[in-house]
C-alpha cells in the first residue's frame, strides 16, 4: 500500500507511532517543531516509577525509526488542509508536504507556574518548577540561588491541576508520582535534607506507584501533609515561608523551607490548540482535543483521515502514551483497510 | 527577590483611571481617624493638579461595614449605593472616586453583580425610585482615591519639596506598603497590580524616592477585619493580627508604613501603643514606633505641606522621627495647637512608646 502518513510532533507518541506505522508498511513524514525529537522526555532526567534514565527510553524510541520515516525538524505545522481525501500541510517557514492521513501527536505544555501568583514563581529566588528540578538532577547540582545546599524542601502538588481558579479542573495524572520520585531523589542526593510534600489526594494509580509512595515514607521519611498551599513569601534571610492548611488536622500551618518545588501540570500544547482551531476540531472544556468516542475510537477524529495520539487528547504517562500511539497506528491501518479509499 | 517577576505581574493588572471630573465619596470613618487625609486629597487634586472634583455633602455611608458585619442586607446596600450613583448623575459626573477601600470593594461587587444579573440591577433601580424618586447612571469609571494619586504620582513627584529619602545618607527610605483587603483581593483586575503584588502604593513609593519592603506577612490583614474588632469578644484576634505583621516586618527595620484603607492605618498605628503597654515592646529603634501614614498624608509631606495642617498630630505613633529623617521643616511647638492657635494641652505619654522628642 505504501501510503504516506504525516505525524505532527516528535515526542514519545510521535516517535512510537512513526515506528509502528512503518512496521505496518506506511511511509511516514515526521514533523517536529524543535530541532530534535524527544519532546518532554529529553528534558527528564529519570522516569517514574523505577527511576530509569529518560534518555534510555528516548534512545529506544529513536532507534526504532527506520528509513521509511522522513524526519523534518524545526518545522511548526501551521495549516493542515483536507483536499480530495488527502491532506496538504504547510509550516510557518513555507515548507509544504502532502499526506494520505495525518496523526496529531502534538502533546502538552507544562502549566505556567507564574499564573499561581501567590506561590511566588518568577519572583522569589528559590521557588522552582518540577521541570527545573529535573534539569538540576541532570547536572547533579541541587542548590539554592546562593549556591548553598537546601536543608529543607517543600513540594507542592497540583500546581495548575484540579484548580478552577486557573481554569484547569482536571487531574494531570503524573504529578503525584513525579513528586514522590523527585522527593526520593532529593533524599538520595541530600540525605540530611528534610522533604515535605503538600498534596490534595495521592493519586498513585499506576503499577508500582503505591510501592514508591510507601518507600518514600518508610525508607526516606518524606513527610506527606494533606493540604494546599495558600501563599508563599520570602523572609529577610531568603527562606520561603509557606502558609498551608493541614486538612487532616484541620489546622493552619506555617513552615519555612529553603526551596519550594511546584509540581506543574499538563495543558494542551499551543500547537494543539492552534491546529485544532484551524481544522475546526472539537475540544473539551479542558481544551484538549476530543475523539469520536472516548472508549472505542479514542484515536479517531471527526475528520476522516485525521487521527490523534498521546497527550493532545489529555494527560497521560509515558507507558499510556506509547500504547495510545500504537493504537493510533492500528486505527490508521484500519481506516485504509476497511473504510476508505481502498487501493 | 526578582523585581522583574513582579513587573510582569503588574503588567497583567493595569486599570483605566479617569483623568478628570471626579465625584468624590468620602469615608464614614477616615475624617475621625486621620482627619487631614481627605482634605489633602481634594487639595492636591484641585490646587496642585487643577482637576475638577465634586465633594457632595448629601451622600451617606455606603453601609459597607454593616454589610460585611452581616447587619445590612445586600438589597439595602445596593439601594443605598444606587442613591450615591444618583447623586453623581444629578451632579453631572460620570467618574466615581471612593475614598474608602471597603466602599470601593462594595461598589465593584455591586457593579459586577449588576453586570452579570441585570434583573438585580432592575430591582435596585425600582427600590431607589420607590424610596426617593431618584434615577441613576452607572459610573463610566470607578476608582479608589489611591488609584487617582497613583495615576498622578509623577506629577506629584515633579512638584515635590521632599523625597522619601534619608537626608543624611541619601538612601531611599524603607517603606512597608499595606493595601486594604477590599481593594483587590475580591476582584484582582480592579486593582492596580492585582491582588498578590498590588502596585498602587508601591508605584507612589518608588516615584517619590522610597524603597518597598516585601516581608512575609505582607498580605496579612491589618487587624481590623471588621468582625475581629467590631465584635468585642474577638478583639484579641485583631491585635494578634497586627502583632503578627509587626513581628514579621521588624527585621527589615522599616522607616514607615503607608496604607490606603480607612481601618488599616488606625489599627497599625493604635495597636502599636496597645502592644507597647501590654508587652513593653516597641517596633522602631530606641523605643520609637513605626510611623503609619495614609497615602494622602505621605503625598502631602512630599509636597511640603505642614505636618500639623494635614493632621499628623493625631497619630498615636509620632511622625517626628520620620519627618527628621526626611529633613522636613516643622514647628514642634505647634503640634498641639488648635486651628486658631489655642493650646489644646499635651496628651499623657505612653509607658514605653516614645511619644515626645527628648
Amino acid at each position: 500500500m505504501n501510503r504516506k502518513i504525516a505525524v505532527i510532533g516528535g515526542g514519545a507518541a510521535g516517535l512510537e507511532a512513526s515506528s509502528a506505522l512503518t512496521s505496518l508498511g506506511f511511509r511516514v513524514v515526521l514533523v517536529e517543531k524543535e530541532d530534535e525529537t524527544g519532546g518532554h522526555i529529553k528534558n527528564w532526567h529519570a522516569l517514574f516509577p523505577n527511576r530509569r534514565p529518560g534518555v534510555e527510553v528516548l534512545d529506544a524510541l529513536r532507534s526504532k525509526l527506520g528509513s521509511d520515516v522522513e524526519l523534518f525538524s524545526g518545522k511548526t505545522v501551521t495549516e493542515i488542509k483536507p483536499v480530495n481525501d488527502r491532506f496538504e500541510l504547510s509550516s510557518a517557514d513555507g515548507w509544504k508536504t502532502e499526506a494520505d492521513a495525518v496523526l496529531l501527536t502534538t502533546g502538552f505544555s507544562l502549566f505556567n507556574a507564574r499564573k499561581k501568583e501567590e506561590y511566588g514563581y518568577g519572583i522569589y529566588d528559590n521557588v522552582i518548577t518540577s521541570a527545573e528540578l529535573e534539569s538540576a538532577f541532570s547536572t547533579g547540582k541541587i542548590a539554592m540561588k546562593s549556591g548553598e545546599q537546601p536543608k529543607r524542601i517543600g513540594f507542592v502538588h497540583c500546581v495548575g491541576s484540579r484548580d478552577e481558579k486557573v481554569g484547569n479542573i482536571y487531574c494531570s495524572k503524573v504529578c503525584c508520582v513525579t513528586a514522590v520520585k523527585q522527593a526520593i531523589e532529593i533524599k538520595q542526593y541530600l540525605p540530611d535534607c528534610e522533604v515535605f510534600c503538600f498534596y490534595m489526594d495521592m493519586r498513585m494509580f499506576g503499577r508500582h506507584y503505591e510501592e514508591l509512595y510507601k518507600e518514600a515514607q518508610e525508607k526516606y521519611y518524606i513527610q506527606f501533609i494533606r493540604g494546599r498551599l495558600s501563599e508563599s513569601t520570602e523572609d529577610h534571610t531568603g527562606k520561603i515561608i509557606l502558609k498551608v492548611e493541614d486538612t487532616l488536622l484541620g489546622k493552619p500551618l506555617k513552615i519555612g523551607v529553603d526551596m519550594l518545588v511546584l509540581m506543574v501540570g499538563m495543558e494542551p500544547a499551543e500547537i494543539t490548540k492552534n491546529l485544532g482551531t484551524q481544522l475546526g476540531l472539537v475540544s473539551d472544556s479542558d481544551r484538549f482535543l476530543v475523539s469520536t468516542d472516548q472508549h472505542i475510537s479514542a484515536n479517531i477524529s471527526e475528520i476522516p483521515g485525521l487521527f490523534f495520539a498521546g497527550t493532545c487528547t489529555g494527560p497521560k504517562n509515558i507507558a499510556d502514551t506509547l500504547a495510545d500511539a500504537r493504537s493510533a497506528a492500528l486505527a490508521i491501518a484500519g481506516y485504509f483497510d476497511n473504510n476508505h479509499n481502498k487501493s | 527577590m526578582k523585581h522583574e517577576g513582579k513587573k510582569l505581574v503588574w503588567q497583567e493588572y493595569q486599570k483605566e483611571i479617569a483623568d478628570d471630573h471626579f465625584f468624590y465619596a468620602r469615608s464614614c470613618i477616615r475624617q475621625t481617624f486621620f482627619p487631614g487625609s481627605e482634605k489633602v486629597f481634594t487639595k492636591i487634586l484641585k490646587d496642585e493638579l487643577g482637576k475638577d472634583i465634586y465633594d457632595s455633602e448629601h451622600h451617606t455611608s455606603c453601609t459597607g461595614i454593616g454589610y460585611h458585619a452581616d447587619a445590612v442586607p445586600f438589597e439595602t446596600t445596593m439601594t443605598v449605593v444606587a442613591r450615591q450613583f444618583a447623586l453623581m448623575t444629578e451632579a453631572g459626573y460620570e467618574n466615581y472616586a471612593a475614598s474608602c477601600i471597603t466602599s470601593f470593594g462594595l461598589y465593584t461587587e455591586i457593579l459586577e453583580t449588576w453586570h452579570h444579573f441585570p434583573e438585580v440591577e432592575a430591582k435596585a433601580r425600582e427600590f431607589l425610585y420607590k424610596a426617593t424618586g431618584r434615577e441613576f447612571k452607572i459610573p463610566k469609571n470607578l476608582a479608589h482615591a489611591s488609584d487617582i494619586i497613583y495615576k498622578f504620582r509623577y506629577e506629584i513627584a515633579k512638584r515635590a519639596k521632599y523625597r522619601l529619602v534619608d537626608k543624611n545618607t541619601g538612601k531611599p527610605l524603607r517603606v512597608v506598603e499595606h493595601i486594604g483587603c477590599h481593594y483587590s483581593k475580591m476582584f484582582p483586575h480592579k486593582g492596580v497590580g492585582g491582588a498578590e503584588y498590588p502596585y498602587v502604593l508601591t508605584g507612589m513609593i518608588e516615584a517619590w524616592g522610597g524603597e518597598v519592603i516585601d516581608y512575609p506577612e505582607r498580605r496579612h490583614c491589618c487587624g481590623f477585619g471588621f468582625r475581629q474588632y467590631i465584635v468585642q469578644a474577638n478583639r484579641g484576634y485583631s491585635i494578634a493580627c497586627s502583632k503578627k505583621k509587626f513581628d514579621s516586618m521588624e527585621p527589615y527595620e522599616p522607616d514607615m508604613i503607608i496604607t490606603n484603607c480607612p481601618g488599616c492605618p488606625m489599627f497599625l498605628d493604635r495597636w502599636q501603643y496597645a502592644l507597647s503597654e501590654m508587652e513593653g515592646k516597641t517596633y522602631g529603634k530606641n523605643g520609637n514606633g513605626i510611623p503609619v501614614f495614609t497615602y494622602e498624608e505621605v503625598a502631602g509631606l512630599v509636597l511640603g505641606y505642614d505636618p500639623w495642617e494635614i493632621g499628623l498630630q493625631v497619630h498615636q505613633v509620632p511622625a517626628e522621627p520620620l519627618l527628621d529623617k526626611m529633613g522636613i521643616e516643622y514647628d514642634p511647638g505647634s503640634k498641639f495647637k488648635g486651628p486658631n492657635g489655642e493650646d489644646l494641652g499635651r496628651p499623657i505619654a505612653p509607658s514605653y512608646l516614645k511619644f515626645y522628642k527628648e
